[in-house]
């Protein structure tokens, strides 16, 4: 079973949901897919065991081979490659390493190399198997270091694998829900809260997905999410309440099982509910 | 502000999501009006919420085009998905289709399939809307679901915002930006004169924020902060200071954690605009310190 952890808004408690679902699993996999502000290992302390860098494909450019004829850069749709006289300049931050100019280079004058995403690292935090990186600073695209994460994630031999997201509704976010048999939608109950739930929502139906809704925070604003999850079928699997004292516990890299002992239950019931949904279709 | 020549673009942004980037901006917004407002978290916009724009423009937003495959000329070689790297061709029963949410859209496929079977679709990804909101100009977008390109999309709106600042001669542009520190975040730091990061006095918050003034050092833009629920932890905050004042990143304003912003977000208001509230009084000093910091910014 492969749950997601998304949100639409950020800072709704994602982590929090993910980090709370995956002790009271015990034994599973745990994948901090936000590589741009990785939180988790902060609640977890993982034993990290592994690092490997991630890379994706970039043309090199043989000036002594390059006739200068420009295929390469009119086959590229991204514009990371300009012909200048008889050399080309490669803007790599801009290559989605698709591989084109490569074929498209008659003097076969490119091949190809890496440039550097991000960096991977894995380990145990006690049975859990975690798995997360972090997006090299100046790297625009989080999606191929969210992919090669998520493939590296696949080798864990544990059966069951919580995927805590990134926040938003587009490419890292899709790539990173992708895949989940299960999402749960992490929200708060304020105008913003909602409006992100929304887009949240329709993103994970357009991808297929089953969803339900943990709703943090309740009690801090109005009804607004009991109302839209009512009107829109939507389970609420879990409503953890406005607390200072999980805002504070929170704030010192404290897990909310940790803040609030008797939220335990309410999380295995989540698990439950999910698993059971799965297994009956 | 003093009209001098190109407007001055203060973007906000924060790295770990829910900080209080939207509601500071507005608070902002109110306090510098008339001003120049773009909402460059265009994955979930929410500053509308809060000032309630009248759109007065709507422009159609295009992703790049993808590829199609034409059924009828398509002969089921199958190079097509031997050269895609994004594992985008899906094959049912010798039938090759694009999976549009997987397609890149580098169209290496297009270029080389040998019955030129395949295409190109446009996607009408979304909008961007140039608005009037009470606080003055305001450009914002909306995009579709699980669309990409979100980086394009800033970039539009970004350069929309400029180019209303100029035309109604308002001499600063408030970018409220995306959480993370990729592709949209760069996309909205580009053309900033002074980055505001809002954080938040957690563990979590202090992290992102280091990546976020890392990026900041990255393309030489200055960085100030804020810190917000600066009273959750005070360990956490005194560290939040610390690492501040080593990284050289002047902390101009702390605000303690109080649910005044929800209040004020559930009626539609700023900050400012709700009530008197020492978080608005707060706000009111930061916006000095910003205007005092921008004097010094050419």
């Amino acid at each position: 079973m492969r749950i997601a952890i998304a949100s639409g808004k950020g800072g709704t408690g994602k982590t929090t949901a993910a980090v709370a679902l995956a002790r009271v699993m015990g034994s599973c996999v745990l994948v901090d897919c936000d590589v741009e502000a990785p939180n988790a290992h902060l609640f977890l302390n993982p034993e990290v065991q592994n690092t490997q860098d991630a890379y994706v494909m970039i043309p090199e450019v043989d000036d002594g081979k390059c006739t200068g004829c420009g295929e390469c850069s009119r086959v590229c749709q991204f514009n990371a490659l300009a012909v200048l006289g008889k050399s080309v300049l490669v803007f790599n931050e801009l290559c989605h390493g698709c591989g084109g100019c490569v074929l498209a280079c008659e003097p076969k004058a490119i091949t190809e190399g890496g440039r550097l995403i991000g960096t991977m690292q894995w380990g145990k935090a006690g049975d859990l198997d975690f798995y997360d990186a972090k997006l090299r600073i100046g790297e625009p695209m989080s999606p191929p270091l969210i992919k090669a994460l998520k493939h590296q994630a696949e080798l864990s031999e544990a059966e069951n694998t919580i995927l805590d997201c990134p926040p938003g509704t587009t490419c890292p976010m899709v790539e990173a829900v992708g895949g989940a048999d299960y999402c749960i939608l992490v929200t708060e109950p304020t105008p913003f809260g909602l409006h992100d739930l929304n887009m949240a929502y329709q993103t994970v139906q357009e991808l297929g997905i089953p969803a339900g809704v943990i709703l943090n925070r309740a009690g801090m604003g109005d009804d607004c999410i009991q109302n839209y999850c009512k009107a829109n079928g939507i389970p609420i699997l879990l409503e953890i309440p406005h607390s200072r004292e999980i805002a504070e516990g929170y704030a010192a890299g404290k897990d909310i099982l940790s803040s609030m002992p008797s939220l335990e239950d309410g999380f295995k019931k989540v698990i439950n509910t999910i698993s059971e949904g799965l297994n009956n279709g | 502000m003093a009209e001098t020549g190109k407007a001055k673009t203060i973007t906000i942004i924060s790295g770990k999501g829910g900080t209080g980037k939207t509601s500071v901006t507005a608070a902002f917004a109110s306090l510098a009006a008339p001003v120049v407002v773009a909402d460059c978290d265009v994955d979930a916009a929410n500053l509308h919420l809060l000032l309630s724009p009248e759109v007065e423009k709507s422009v159609d937003f295009y992703a790049m085009p993808i590829a199609r495959i034409n059924q009828d000329l398509c002969v089921g070689c199958g190079l097509c998905n031997d050269l895609c790297r994004y594992e985008a061709i899906v094959v049912q029963d010798d039938n090759y289709s694009v999976d549009p949410l997987a397609c890149e859209a580098c169209l290496v496929c297009k270029e080389h399939c040998p019955e030129q079977a395949i295409g190109t679709v446009e996607r009408q990804a979304g909008y961007w809307f140039l608005s009037q909101a009470r606080t003055g100009p305001m450009v914002h977008a909306s995009l579709g679901i699980a669309q990409e390109n979100s980086g394009k999309l800033v970039t539009e709106v970004r350069k929309a915002a400029a180019e209303v600042a100029e035309k109604e001669k308002l001499g600063l542009v408030l970018v409220d930006g995306p959480p993370g520190i990729g592709c949209a975040v760069m996309a909205s730091l580009t053309g900033a004169d002074l980055v505001i990061a809002v954080t938040e006095a957690t563990q979590s918050g202090l992290k992102d924020l280091i990546r976020v003034n890392d990026l900041c050092n990255h393309f030489k833009i200055p960085i100030h902060i804020i810190v917000n629920k600066c009273d959750l932890n005070p360990e956490v905050t005194q560290a939040v200071r610390k690492w501040a004042q080593e990284a050289e990143a002047p902390i101009i304003g702390e605000i303690p954690y109080d649910t005044d912003f929800t209040k004020a977000m559930i009626e539609a208001k700023t900050i400012v605009e709700y009530k008197s509230s020492r978080i608005g009084d707060e706000l009111k000093s930061i916006w000095n310190t910003v205007l005092e910091t921008m004097k010094s910014i050419v």
